[in-house]
Formats: structure tokens, sequence, C-alpha cells
């Protein structure tokens, strides 16, 4: 009986000790310890909460990159396509020019040449018949009884003539 | 390496022969002690039966030794002491009676009980009473006991270990723990995430603080009582008035921190009316009983593993008395029973604490748990 019958001291000294007990505890170690571990919890799960978002931003400015890379990429390749383009272009359109001016300069020298043709052709004929007139001139001045000396006349004449061609030409 | 192992092989067999000895020695030591019993049958019975009476008789002389005395001596409470053999620390003795109003001296005085003082007598069941038997008047004895004083020394083991932990952490802030905050902090979160947060909800971090006190109060002084030597050994945790002032805190702080649903519960139960003959004193009783469970548990766990620890060794002495081999010869045994139990006592000193802090959350939860008007029962 003596087990289960508590004694009045010990119930009065208990009750003083867990009051006080609980008391500086509550005071001096559980708040302290609670709020250190709140804010503990606290800080991993912000810095948990930063690391994720840095994470996130990280794939986002990844992912920028990424896009402003092909994008990047994309606009070269149309830059050197373009550029590509303008150079055949403009070779072509050289080409072209050329073609045209060459086949301008041809058929201008053809016209020239065809021109002067026929001016050398009038010249010529003009001479011909200058020369004609002259040798007839001289034959018709010369007596035209020796044979053999008019002969020699002609060859020389013409001989003179094709001369002065030569010389003139 | 053959010099070795023959050298080993030699050592084996030395201890074989040694242990061969001393079961040989044992077992000569029962039989010689089991011979005349069956020899002379009834005589022997008597012998025994005789000397059983006299140790008790014997005991208060001192003599004999007497298990259940001295087992009982060990789980009560007392007004000074023992170390070992005569050797006991006295503890201050403090009375309060209304003809001499307050009385304090050291248990010294009273010589363990063969010296009055003052006109007070301590008896063998260490309780003081007025020398003059006659002298019917009340006596409060405030003593700090035996229990008191071991208390003392729990508490101050609690805050000095909890405060440093709690500066360690403000020094600390925002740093990794180490050391005894690392060890303990564990525990304390298993109070807060694993006890209070999901039985009380919400309302937890108001009541940690009581849990936490409660828990540790509990875990500690049961700690310091498997401790055979000073300055554990004491039964703080077993104590009846110890586990009473437990619960009656448990008991406050649920009475007041109760809601009106929790009162609700009690008196207008969701029931038809005819049940509240039956419904309303059951619930009543269950307000009072839960603490008064709380501090059974406790009181009646602790206790027990004191009284068998204790048992194990006493079957030492016991048979010691009969004849002293028979004592070695049980001793191995005895001792590892002990050993074996003592493990066990360290896992009930955590588990009745675990155990108490929880039931108290429980009850707390039950107290403050909040209903919507909505939900029906």
């Amino acid at each position: 009986m003596e087990l289960v019958s508590p004694s009045l001291g010990l119930v009065f000294w208990m009750l003083v000790t867990f009051s006080l007990l609980l008391f500086l505890l509550k005071k001096f170690a559980w708040k302290p310890l609670l709020t250190s571990l709140k804010e503990r919890e606290e800080s991993i799960e912000n810095s948990l909460q930063q690391a994720e978002n840095a994470r996130a931003e990280m794939a986002r400015l990844q992912s920028q990159n990424e896009a402003l890379l092909a994008e990047a990429r994309l606009e070269r390749d149309q830059i050197v396509r373009e550029a590509r383009e303008m150079k055949e272009k403009i070779i072509n359109d050289a080409k072209v020019i050329a073609d045209e001016e060459g086949k301008k300069l041809i058929a201008r020298a053809n016209d020239e040449i065809n021109k002067q043709k026929l001016a050398a052709l009038d010249e010529l004929k003009k001479e011909v018949a200058g020369f004609s007139v002259q040798i007839a001139e001289k034959l018709v001045s010369k007596q035209l009884d020796n044979n053999a000396a008019q002969q020699a006349l002609i060859a020389e004449q013409l001989s003179q003539l094709t001369k002065g061609q030569s010389q003139a030409g | 390496m053959p010099d070795f192992t023959v050298s080993s092989a030699f050592q084996s067999l030395q201890k074989k022969l040694l242990l061969a000895g001393f079961c040989a020695f044992f077992a000569l030591q029962v039989m010689g002690n089991e011979a005349p019993a069956t020899a002379h049958g009834e005589d022997a019975k008597a012998h025994t039966e005789a000397a059983g009476h006299k140790a008790a008789d014997a005991h208060a002389a001192g003599g004999k030794f007497s298990p259940g005395k001295m087992i009982m001596d060990h789980v009560a409470d007392a007004h000074d002491w023992h170390l070992f053999g005569h050797v006991s620390i006295p503890l201050p003795v403090i009375l309060y009676t209304k003809s001499t109003g307050l009385k304090v001296f050291m248990s010294s005085a009273f010589h363990h009980g063969e010296h009055p003082h003052e006109g007070f007598r301590l008896t063998e069941k260490n309780k003081v009473v007025w020398e003059d038997a006659s002298n019917t008047e009340a006596i409060y004895d405030f003593s700090i006991t035996k229990n008191v004083f071991a208390m003392f020394i729990a508490v101050g083991a609690i805050l000095l270990i909890m405060i440093s932990i709690g500066r360690a952490s403000q020094r600390r802030a925002g740093k990794a723990p180490r050391g005894l905050q690392n060890l303990l902090e564990p525990l304390i979160l298993f109070i807060r995430d694993d006890i209070a947060r999901p039985n009380i909800g919400v309302k937890a971090d108001k009541f940690l603080p009581m849990l936490l006190t409660i828990f540790w109060f509990i875990f500690i002084n049961n700690l310091f009582g498997l401790i055979p030597i000073f300055p554990g050994g004491a039964n703080v945790t077993g104590n009846i008035a110890v586990t009473m002032v437990l619960s009656l805190v448990v008991f406050i702080t649920v009475t007041i921190n109760a809601n009106s649903y929790y009162w609700k519960h009690i008196f207008l139960p969701d029931v038809p009316k005819a049940m509240y003959l039956i419904l309303v004193p059951i619930e009543i009783l269950g307000v009072f009983l839960r603490p008064f469970v709380l501090m059974l548990r406790l009181f009646a766990n602790i206790t027990a593993g004191h009284i068998i620890i204790l048992g194990f060794f006493s079957l030492i002495f016991i048979f010691g008395a009969m004849k002293p081999g028979l004592g070695f010869a049980v001793s191995p045994l005895s001792v590892g029973f002990t050993l074996f139990m003592s493990l066990l006592e360290l896992l009930v000193a955590f588990l009745q604490a675990f155990v108490f802090t929880l039931l108290t959350a429980i009850y707390i939860g039950m107290a403050v748990e909040e209903h919507s008007h909505a939900e029906h029962h």
C-alpha cells in the first residue's frame, strides 16, 4: 500500500520542480531551440525554392539562348543565301549587260565596217574611175600606133596604180 | 607457425578445462546441497522454513537477507540515500506541524531510525512519526527525500543539457547543428513532427514546450533510475506521487484548453436523449480516467522494471543464504538476466516517456480539435 499512496512531500516538491523546469526550459531551451529549428527549416525551404527558381531561370535563359541562336543561325543562313543570290544576280546581270554591250559593240563595229567597206568601195570606184580616165587620157594623148609600147604603158600605169594604192592604203 | 598453433591449442584446452572445472565445482555444490535434503526429507523442509522465518524476524535487527524488504526499500522513497554498507548520504528532513511549526534537520539525526530526534521518530518504512505514539497530530512531511533529491539531480541535468543546446542553437544560428545539439535535435524534432503535430494539429506548437518537458523529464529520470549507483538508482518515475503530478499537469492542461466541442461531446453527445443516462457518466468518467491511467502506466512500468532487476539480483543472495556455492552458481544466470532486463529497461525508459508524451498529445488533440458545424456525426 505504501507504494501506491503518494506522499505529500514528494507531490509538493514534484509540483514545484516540474513547474520550475517547465518555465525554465520553455524560456531558455525550447523557445530558442524551436525558433532556430523553424528558422533553419525556413531557410532550407527558401534555399531549395531559390535553387528551384535559379534552375528554372537557367532553363529559361538556356532556351532563350537556344532560340536566339537558332534565330541567328536562320538569319545568317538567310543572309548568306541572299548574298549568294545577289552575287549570282549581279553576275548574271553583268553577263547580260556585257553580252548586250558586246552585241551592241559588235553590231556597231559591223555597221562601221560595212560603212567603211561601202565608203572604201565608193572611193575605189571613184579612184578606179579616175584612173580609168587618166589612163584613157594618156592613151588618148599618146599615139596608139605602137602596140608594144601601148602594152608597156598600160603595165607601167597599172603598176603605178597598184603602188599608189598600196601607198594610199 | 607450428609453435603458435600448438600454444593456442594449449590455451584453448586450458580454457575448456577451467570451464569444466567450474561446472564440476558447481555441480558438486548443488549435489552436496541436495544430498541431505533427499536423505532427510521432511526434516530439511522444516529447517528451511524455520530459516525463512528467522530471516524475516532477524531483518529488523539487520541480520539475514530478505528480498521483499530489500526490493521495497530500493523501490520506495527514503529519508537518506543509501550508498553501500553502512554509508549513506543524509538528506534534509523538513517537517511542519501545528504545535512545533517548521522543523528542519538532517536525516542523520535519526541514525537510521535508531534514535528519535526532537520528538520525532523514523519508522521501519522510512516514515517520520511522533516519538510519542499517542500523539495524533498530523505531520506534514516536506523532506528532501531520496526521490526528491534524485529528481533535483535529474532536473539539473536536463536544465544543463537543454539550456546549453538552446544557447548553442542561438549562437550557431543558421549553421548546421553539432555535438549535443546534433544528438538531441532529432528527438526533439521527433516529438514535434511525429507526436505533437499529427495528434494536435495546427495548435501543436503551443503545447510543444509542455510535451517536450514531460518527455525529457520522464526519459532522463527513467535513465537515471537505471544507473545502479549514486546519483542514479532512485525510483523517481516509478513513484506514484511523481506520476500523479505529471498526469495532473496533463489533466489541467487539457481542461483549461478544451474547446466547446470537447465539452459538448461529453455533456451533450449527438445521440438520442435516452442514451445520456449511460453515455454522460461514461464520458465524465473518461475525463478522469485518462490521466489516471497515464499515472498508473508510468508508475507500474518503471516500478516493475526495478523490481524485476532487483529480483534477479536477490536470487544470488537467496541461494547464497542456503549455501554460498549455490549463490555463486546462480550468479552468472542472475547477472545475465539482469543485464538482459537492464537493456530491456533501457528500451522501456524511452518507450514509457514516448507513450506518456504521445497519449498526452492525443488527449490535448481531442480537447482542442476543431470541428466545422457542417460536419455530421
